[in-house]
């Protein structure tokens, strides 16, 4: 089977793979960087299971084929604990009770992070929308909504101390 | 046999690529095609990429609005002078699609899917098509009776006239919230000329295998007050033309039930 | 939170101290990190893929398997039918006595399900197994399926499972679980008016978030080493032992966190042909569910019909109920049998009622497979029975909690099932809802207690 190059860098390092062109990104970045925080739920991109950061927009890596990413900087979980120190979403899911069987986990705090990324002070009504392609079987939803105002609150307070 | 991905650098060599090959496809967000080439029969064996063709932009020209075939969802939600579109682009999937989901794309989405080209027939919109032999304009109505034709070309962009303001309605009915696919979706163009209506265009989603106009309901209108009598009367012929399916969203009992509902709650404001 | 410390107060030491106390869950660091490990999150060089090729027919007789062609397709390392399989009928309860075996690893002479597994194809990668699974040829006769719990049960009704010889389970001899107690017909004819009606559930699909799937590697000391996200690591190890016939100490099963089962995961289906082919190719195997055949194959909630005929006085006391109760167990029994059982033990509900007649019925009918889901058994019972309850409230124009109170157990009533009761709380909970609420009980009401029935 023919492979093509890629290059692109992952949570700020610059990462190499001889790829299949139709392979999806979610298995490069699982079976080849060991980077099995992305999880794979559905492969239809309606459960988010696989969401991943882009370029700073957020996107489903089982939709998205190796041979794409060429040049692109990527975001997952694992990149989130700057230097060992837990990210403020972190802290406040594990506060929070925001996960209980964790698979939907990591999805859910990337489709966090795009948002306070994007919007460090949301109302309910957009966290709402920004978890909305992020399917959890567990919780109902409630903890993570609260987890999520509440990173965003601990964000601004640290941003203006 | 393994997939391919193609790049190239013109659209005719695209529309080229795909007439020659029938295992090709034209890849854009690929929130269709990807789960399509990994699951289905091997019937894709390439995907000709849309990076690089310039489909990503948003023209204004004299009151014509032309939207290229790769601009996502998000884009449009995001445009200022498209404010009218952004409920039913907000409407598609969560963010993460929305990212990534393309105008283009929406054109052969599956009913119950497929919103956007809703609003896109109730515009008039006609589709700019590339094929082997150079650019052609089709109208949105014919281009998706007709759409089943993966070699009849791809997409390069839509157009439609800038609505007057305020004449432009949508709903979709859902019943994952906040997002989901549509139970059904209904667009609408209203204009007044004097009081009454002119030039009405009304479509439905998810209520037969493509979008579709509803001609009726279309008919019922024109010339009309939009008052409660016009209302009365469109909504008499609601189901008119439809064929709805029965799926994982509802059965088509139950569209053909609430489609007059939703459709006096859109036309009474 | 309030710890309402005054109910049963003389019964127990007040000495809690965990409750109320908020702890934070032990995983949910890994959880928020990624670092919690779920099967699938390990590496095996050379590790190998299966695909199964699935029933297209609700029901069907298979005349021929024929799989030279996908043999030969790119990447397949082994294509395995029913005769790989050492011990191929088993039942997941076997081991406790749920009787007979009626479930095949892989179906042999017939399909009884829609999607039901034939043919296991390995290959080096998902996509060669998938195109290799296409090539298999199976020729199929198809025959009448039977798609409803009381059609199965009509005489003539296709018979969908032979191992039974009848469309249900037989419970120590007969057809059903019974219960009964008093006489219901007299208690009718007592009634001041009776409520007959009918409730039904559909299936329900777990959806886990994470399919169902394993990876079984053989280790070098001849053992295999089954990575699972089963719900149940004692079943799967037993029931795999008896299926490939091999010591219970050849296989080590490494589980424990399960992206989500809540009932679903515990059906020993994909580890012992996993297994196999991980013997027969002395690589490691990886099973995997896609989301198609967990929303599809994977057993869901039973379906349920259950029919409530209650004998009622004006006043509210039930004074007679019957339950005709099915359970559709779908093509094989999994856990439906145990469940049935405790549909049968939950009747007639928390309710002390003179006069109960319950038949509850496990059957078989061409659906998919169902089996545990939170609280099976019992669950869609209570809809029933609480629905029913607030159609008699309503029938009589009496509150719905009052009615429940003036109903409900208290200790020493006698049981339907011949136990007397004793620990009795309902009155207590109703009492503190109501209040918590905000929703008025009448001062009859508020005085009960589940201790001692007013007036006794």
């Amino acid at each position: 089977m023919v492979r093509i190059p890629v290059t692109f860098t992952v949570n700020g390092a610059e990462e190499g793979q001889f790829v299949e062109p139709g392979a999806l990104l979610v298995d490069v970045l699982r079976d080849r960087l060991g980077l099995t925080a992305t999880k794979t739920g559905c492969g239809q991109g309606t459960c988010g299971a696989c969401s991943v950061i882009i370029d700073g927009e957020l996107k489903l890596s089982c939709l998205i084929p190796a041979g794409r990413v060429t040049g692109a900087s990527i975001e997952t979980l694992e990149g989130l604990a700057a230097g060992g120190a837990p990210h403020v979403l972190q802290k406040a899911f594990a506060k929070g009770f925001a996960a209980q069987c964790g698979f939907c986990t990591p999805g859910m705090i990337m489709a966090a992070k795009a948002l306070l990324d994007r919007n460090p002070d949301p109302g309910r009504g957009e966290v709402v929308e920004a978890i909305s392609g992020n399917i959890c079987r567990c919780t109902g939803y409630e903890p993570i909504i609260n987890a999520v105002l509440a990173a965003a609150a601990d964000l601004r307070a640290a941003k203006s101390a | 046999m393994a997939l391919d991905l193609t790049r190239v650098d013109s659209a005719s060599r695209a529309a080229a690529m795909l007439a020659g090959d029938p295992t090709a496809r034209f890849l854009a967000g690929g929130t269709l095609l990807v789960h399509e080439a990994g699951s289905g029969a091997g019937e894709i064996h390439r995907f000709v990429l849309s990076d690089g063709l310039g489909f990503d932009r948003i023209e204004r020209n004299a009151g014509k609005v032309t939207i290229g075939a790769a601009v996502t969802m998000a884009k449009v939600a995001a445009d200022p002078a498209l404010a009218f579109l952004k409920p039913v682009a907000d409407s598609i999937g969560g963010p993460a699609i929305r990212n990534v989901a393309t105008i283009g794309g929406n054109l052969f989405a599956p009913a119950p899917y497929g919103d956007f080209a809703v609003a896109l027939l109730a515009l008039g919109a006609t589709v700019a098509v590339e094929t082997a032999a150079g650019e052609k304009s089709v109208d949105l109505e014919a281009f998706l009776k007709a759409r089943s034709g993966h070699r009849a070309g791809l997409v390069r962009s839509v157009t439609f006239d800038q609505p007057a303001d305020g004449a432009f309605r949508f709903r979709k009915v859902i019943r994952k919230h906040p997002r989901g696919a549509a139970v059904l979706a209904i667009a609408a163009v209203l204009p007044a000329t004097g009081g009454k209506l002119t030039g009405v265009r009304v479509a439905y989603g998810a209520m037969a295998p493509t979008a579709i106009r509803a001609n009726a309901v279309e008919k019922a209108l024109e010339g009309k007050a939009l008052d409660a009598a016009a209302i009365d009367a469109a909504v008499k012929v609601a189901t008119e033309g439809t064929k709805p399916a029965t799926d994982a969203q509802a059965t088509d009992w139950y569209r053909r039930q609430v489609l007059p509902v939703h459709l006096r709650r859109l036309l009474a404001g | 939170m309030e710890h309402v410390r005054s109910f049963f107060a003389g019964e127990r030491k007040d000495d809690h101290n965990t409750i109320g106390v908020s702890e934070q869950r032990t995983d949910i660091d890994g959880h928020v990190t990624g670092r919690t490990r779920y099967y699938a999150d390990r590496q095996f060089p050379g590790m190998l893929h299966l695909k199964m090729v699935r029933s297209p027919f609700h029901h069907a007789r298979i005349l021929s398997i024929d799989t030279t062609a996908a043999e030969k397709m790119p990447g397949v390392r082994a294509v395995l039918t029913h005769r790989d399989v050492p011990a191929n009928i088993y039942t997941i309860l076997k081991l406790i006595q749920v009787e007979p075996d009626d479930e095949p690893v892989l179906a042999e002479g017939k399909v009884r399900f829609k999607g039901e597994a034939v043919v296991a194809v390995v290959a080096e990668t998902e996509a060669e197994a998938r195109a290799a699974v296409e090539k298999v040829e199976v020729e199929y006769q198809e025959l009448d399926p039977v798609l409803d719990v009381e059609e199965a049960l009509k005489p003539g009704a296709p018979l969908v499972n032979e191992y039974h010889g009848h469309n249900y389970f037989t419970y120590e001899g007969h057809h059903c679980r019974r219960v009964r107690h008093g006489d219901v017909e007299k208690g009718f004819a007592a009634a001041d008016f009776v409520l007959d009606e009918r409730y039904e559930s559909g299936p329900i699909e777990h959806a886990p978030v994470e399919t169902t799937g394993c990876i079984v590697a053989p280790e070098a000391n001849g053992r295999l080493v089954c990575h699972s996200n089963t719900q149940a690591l004692f079943f799967t190890l037993d029931n795999s032992a008896l299926i490939l016939k091999v010591p219970f100490q050849k296989l080590r099963l490494v589980g424990g966190t399960v992206g989500g089962g809540f009932g679903g995961k515990v059906d020993v289906i994909v580890e012992p042909i996993a297994m196999i082919a991980a013997m027969r190719t002395g690589r490691p195997v990886k099973f995997a569910y896609t989301r198609e055949e967990e929303m599809q194959v994977s057993s869901p909630r039973a379906a349920e019909r259950i029919y409530i005929k209650d004998g009622v006085m004006n006043d509210g006391r039930i004074v007679a109920r019957q339950i005709r109760l099915y359970v559709d167990a779908g093509a094989y029994s999994r856990h439906s049998p145990y469940g049935t059982t405790k549909a049968a033990a939950h009747m007639p509900g928390p309710y002390t009622i003179p006069n109960v007649h319950v038949d509850c019925h496990c059957v078989y009918t061409n659906r998919t497979p169902s089996s545990a889901m939170r609280g099976f058994g019992v669950t869609i019972g209570d809809f029933a029975l609480e629905v029913q309850m607030d159609k008699i409230a309503r029938r009589i124009g009496m509150d719905p909690m009052e009615l429940r109170i003036l109903n409900a157990y208290r200790d020493g009533d006698m049981k339907a099932h011949g136990k007397e009761t004793s620990g009795a709380a309902l009155v207590e909970v109703v009492q503190a809802a109501a209040k918590l609420a905000g929703w008025p009980l009448s001062d009859k009401a508020l005085a009960a207690s589940s201790v001692k029935r007013e007036g006794t």
